[in-house]
């Protein structure tokens, strides 16, 4: 069998040497092609195709200006195919070639370089790598977020220190959750603007608080997370008396609040002494403390929804709304299974201000630890560390609270279970589905009362009342906060 | 002249009055434009807010070789 | 920002102000014993870092004997691979003596290279004559018609360009560069532009010191006929602009980069002249027909002294065609090899921009930290030989420097520096 060579020569034609490289090799791997070339006519071209066995009497007239189209391949009708294939390229539109890839920079250094008035760095990558990154960023003038987690305190110390000769701000390390200028960032809402400052050591402690003052008919200017440890003993609050100076200076901005765990005395006292200096009202909120003095400009509440009904400068409110809730012979137990660390928290503080027993893997001052108390309510944190080595967050993953929502409706001695549903950015896209599913999938004759609260607005992708639509139609009782539900929760068993 | 690589080479922080240890409130007071370096998620979710923010395809520096990132550390990288 | 970190910044800065002083300028063409005074009988200059006969890929040691037979140290090649096995000759890189050279980048007594000054600070560097494309020297080729070439250059065309350069006051190459910048060129693997603009600019004063019209009409066509013949002017260039930056303490500045088939060397500024060294790694890209990647030789030549200065595989944007060597090879991609390799570079060259990236300055001055950091090696544009010597050029493509000679500068520079 003797191979076919076929020439075809385009007058007049010129393509970039590279792009008849590519073409060649287009060609050259097509069934039965033995070799082939696209070449300008030029002699030395003619003496390349010429040695490698692809030149016939057509290619041998071409001149430098023509095009050479050389085919060798095992018989004609092969010969013939990779010869219109070979056009179809040729002929094809310029810039048809796909869209240009578009260049992400590697590196901060030149990703200011691409946008030179950049204010703030987002950093969510591992614990380990987080200072780095944010040292580089506040050096540039940038502030800094940082959403990592597993940063070692002492890291955070030394960059918060650094960030306070450089007069920028670092929120976290562990910060879910900030809105700055409207922009919400991580893990938060999409809310209105308003005159509400908050400064918060918990992500989903500012979530619930903005939401519902948003509900209350207010907005937010910004909410600046200072990460869980800011206000520690070793840190010593440095981000959040750095977050009460802007907010003293912030236009927008006219009510601060301020989230967090009690604080030990020391660093509560710099941070009140500051709140009290900012000439403007601060409501303080610190879940599970007692009762302590406030400057003169500031008011302690106890649970979130206290702290956005002050904010707004609603009183109390006079009547909480309580729905008609069964007795539920013979069962006492509350059990609470939450994706936020601070709405669980919030949940023991209204269960111990009902005199209840309460346990908790996260227990704030009055709770004790699980196992500890018999006929202690048990509200466990599954955000928490210990939940979430090598599995997802509760709240990105709705699954990861099946199994222990399953076996709460099976548990003979519940009388009812707590959950918390939060949506918004970085949330799962239908959490409140994931906790309707489990319910009703393991509900028995004599299941628990299920009582939820959904943190978010309407505005959020999961769109908040379609969340509580889905959670009432599985049977699940939806308070309008978070306290509320603990309230009808320690109402339902105190009776 | 050179041409420096001048949003590099410029940009500091701003240097805190004496008198005051507050920072400067140009993280309020300017429009918000981020940097997001890691969860590729929240660039998006910025984006779709109409926020400005360059995603930057992140790796660990020196191929996560812990001895050369501390030695660049060190070096002032 | 601690001390040190200050120091290697002020360092650098001192080492970008040299280089974007430089004021390369083609005065002449000379031989090279006259060009290097320390070269000699039996020495032979070769590409990259230092490398003995038993370390050598296939070209170069075609080369070697061609080179031999050349300048009349052997009587054949066989001779001359035999003379060279025995230790006769004395092989030593180019960069040692002032001096570049283009893949086996061979450099010996008499063999015509081109002289550029650098007129801010005197220094001067050399780099044979591009002897055009197909079966030359710098791809190992060493038959009758290599070494008659060799003649010519060395008795025609080098005397007949060196008059036509002292006649007039020499050649500056930065504006040319910037033209060629515009026109298409990142003066690796695109030189058309360039070499039209070099032959415009050579033609009239080799016309008017031509003896006999006959040679004059060879001597141009060679240029003319040589898409790539400013390549080695680039190269002499390159290394002229980066000498004064050598040996500043501090710098973590490359000063060079360079491959000789088998090991990738780079220097850097603050360690003086140690070669940092690691295996060459192999190109990507596309082959002429008849030739595949098994033909291919490992990397090879001192003209990566071109992205040293930031050049080629860093102008790449000014070049679009060239990406089509990586694949798809849109002019947005070829845009984004130029704004990787600012990822590793401290500025940019305000004389030498790309149009079509907004007129941005080629990335300048590879900072081995940056290097090391990012992960993003240096990316060079490169032809690619046949691995058997005398065949020629069989490809171009993509190559990038190994990681690990910046790894090793990077550790080698702490420790200078005191830094654990």
């Amino acid at each position: 069998m003797s191979a076919v060579i076929l020439n075809r020569v385009r007058k007049g034609l010129y393509i970039d040497s590279v792009a008849l490289m590519r073409f060649s090799r287009s060609i050259a791997g097509l069934d039965g092609v033995e070799e082939a070339a696209l070449m300008m006519g030029t002699p030395a071209n003619l003496g390349i195709l010429k040695d490698a066995g692809l030149l016939d009497g057509t290619g041998e007239g071409a001149s430098g200006g023509d095009l050479v189209v050389a085919i060798r391949a095992s018989d004609a009708a092969q010969a013939e195919a990779a010869l219109v294939e070979a056009e179809r390229l040729l002929d094809q539109p310029r810039g048809s070639r796909g869209e240009g890839a578009v260049w992400r920079p590697r590196s901060l250094r030149a990703a200011v370089a691409q946008m030179p008035d950049a204010s703030l760095a987002l950093i969510s990558v591992p614990g380990d790598f987080a200072v780095a990154e944010a040292r580089k960023a506040i050096r540039r003038g940038l502030h800094a977020m940082i959403f990592s987690d597993n940063v070692p305190l002492a890291e955070e110390v030394a960059l918060k220190r650094e960030a306070t000769e450089l007069g920028r701000l670092v929120m976290g390390p562990d910060c879910g959750t900030a809105i700055i200028n409207g922009v919400p960032l991580a893990f938060a809402n999409r809310l209105p603007q308003g005159s509400v400052g908050i400064i918060g050591a918990s992500g989903t402690g500012i979530q619930e608080v903005s939401c519902l003052i948003a509900r209350l008919g207010g907005g937010i200017s910004h909410a600046i997370g200072v990460g869980g440890r800011d206000l520690g003993d070793v840190v010593g609050g440095i981000s959040t008396l750095a977050a009460l100076d802007m907010l003293a200076r912030d236009k927008l901005t006219g009510h601060v609040v301020m989230i967090s765990k009690p604080p030990s005395p020391e660093v509560t006292a710099r941070v009140l002494a500051r709140a009290g200096a900012i000439g403007k009202p601060v409501t303080v909120c610190f879940i599970g403390a007692a009762p302590m003095a406030m400057p003169a400009n500031a008011e302690q509440v106890f649970t979130l929804k206290d702290a956005a009904l002050k904010a707004v400068g609603i009183g109390e409110e006079t009547t909480p709304r309580k729905p008609d809730i069964p007795a539920i012979a013979g069962r006492r137990g509350i059990r609470g299974l939450f994706s936020g660390g601070t709405l669980c928290a919030e949940a023991q503080a209204v269960l111990l201000a009902g005199r209840l027993q309460v346990t908790s893997n996260a227990p704030i001052p009055g709770a004790l630890v699980v196992g500890a108390a018999e006929d202690g309510h048990l509200l466990l944190d599954l955000g928490d560390d210990a939940y979430t080595r090598g599995r997802p967050h509760p709240m990105i993953d709705p699954e990861v609270r099946g199994g222990p929502v399953r076996e709460a409706m099976k548990d003979p001695a519940l009388a009812v279970l707590l959950a918390d549903v939060v949506i918004g950015h970085g949330a799962h896209p239908d959490p409140a589905g994931g906790l309707a599913r489990a319910v009703t999938g393991a509900r028995g004759r004599r299941a628990p009362l299920v009582i939820a609260s959904v943190t978010g607005s309407d505005a959020d992708p999961q769109i908040r009342s379609a969340q509580v639509s889905t959670l009432e139609e599985a049977g699940i009782l939806v308070a309008p906060s978070n306290a509320d539900a603990a309230a009808w929760a320690r109402d339902a068993v105190g009776s | 002249m050179a041409a420096q690589d001048t949003a590099s080479e410029t940009r500091k922080g701003y240097s805190v009055p004496s008198n005051d240890r507050s920072p400067v409130n140009d993280l309020l007071d300017m429009p918000l434009r981020v940097v997001n370096i890691g969860l590729e998620s929240f660039a998006d979710d910025l984006t779709a807010e109409g926020a400005e923010v360059v995603h930057v395809d992140w790796a660990p520096p020196a191929g996560g070789d812990p001895e050369l990132a501390a030695l660049l550390a060190k070096l002032g990288a | 920002m601690t001390d040190i970190a200050g120091r290697i910044d002020a360092a650098n800065q001192e080492a970008l102000r040299r280089i974007f002083a430089g004021d390369p300028v083609l005065v002449d063409v000379v031989p090279a014993a006259e060009a290097i005074p320390a070269l000699w009988e039996r020495m032979i200059l070769h590409a990259g870092p230092p490398v003995d006969w038993s370390r050598m890929c296939g070209p170069m040691r075609g080369a070697v004997a061609g080179i031999a037979v050349f300048e009349g140290w052997a009587p054949d090649l066989e001779a001359a691979a035999q003379m060279a096995g025995e230790g006769a000759f004395d092989f030593q890189p180019n960069h040692h003596f002032d001096a570049v050279g283009p893949m086996t980048g061979m450099t010996t007594i008499s063999q015509p290279v081109m002289v550029v000054e650098n007129r801010a600070f005197g220094n001067r560097a050399f780099c044979t004559i591009n002897e055009g494309l197909g079966k030359v020297m710098r791809f190992g080729g060493n038959d009758a018609e290599v070494l008659d070439r060799l003649r010519w250059l060395r008795d025609g065309f080098g005397p007949a360009m060196g008059k036509a350069l002292r006649s007039g006051g020499g050649i500056p190459l930065k504006p040319l560069v910037a033209r060629g910048l515009t026109m298409g060129d990142e003066m690796h693997q695109r030189n058309v532009g360039c070499t039209g603009l070099m032959l415009r600019a050579l033609s009239p004063a080799m016309a008017a010191s031509a003896g006999d019209l006959k040679e004059l009409s060879r001597a141009l066509a060679f240029i003319g006929g040589n898409d790539q013949f400013f390549l080695n002017i680039a190269m002499a260039m390159g290394k002229a602009i980066m000498d004064p930056v050598r040996g500043i303490e501090a710098s973590t500045v490359v000063t060079a980069m360079s491959r000789n088939g088998t090991d990738f060397g780079i220097r850097v500024s603050g360690t003086g002249d140690t070669w940092f060294t690691a295996p060459v790694e192999m190109p990507e890209g596309l082959y002429f027909p008849g030739f595949t990647e098994a033909d291919a030789n490992p990397d090879m030549g001192d003209s990566t002294i071109v992205e040293t200065v930031g050049l080629g595989g860093f102008a790449m944007g000014a070049a679009p065609a060239v990406a089509g060597f990586v694949g798809a090879g849109t002019a947005s991609e070829a845009a984004n090899f130029t704004r990787a390799m600012a990822e590793i570079t401290l500025a940019e060259n305000p004389e030498w921009t790309i149009p079509a990236l907004d007129y941005r300055g080629v990335p300048s001055g590879i900072d081995i930290r940056l290097v090391v950091e990012t992960g993003l090696a240096p990316t060079i544009n490169t032809g690619i030989a046949h691995r058997e010597p005398g065949i020629g050029q069989v490809g171009a493509g993509v190559v990038r420097a190994p990681l690990a000679c910046f790894r090793q500068a990077l550790k080698a520079f702490a420790g200078q520096m005191g830094v654990a």
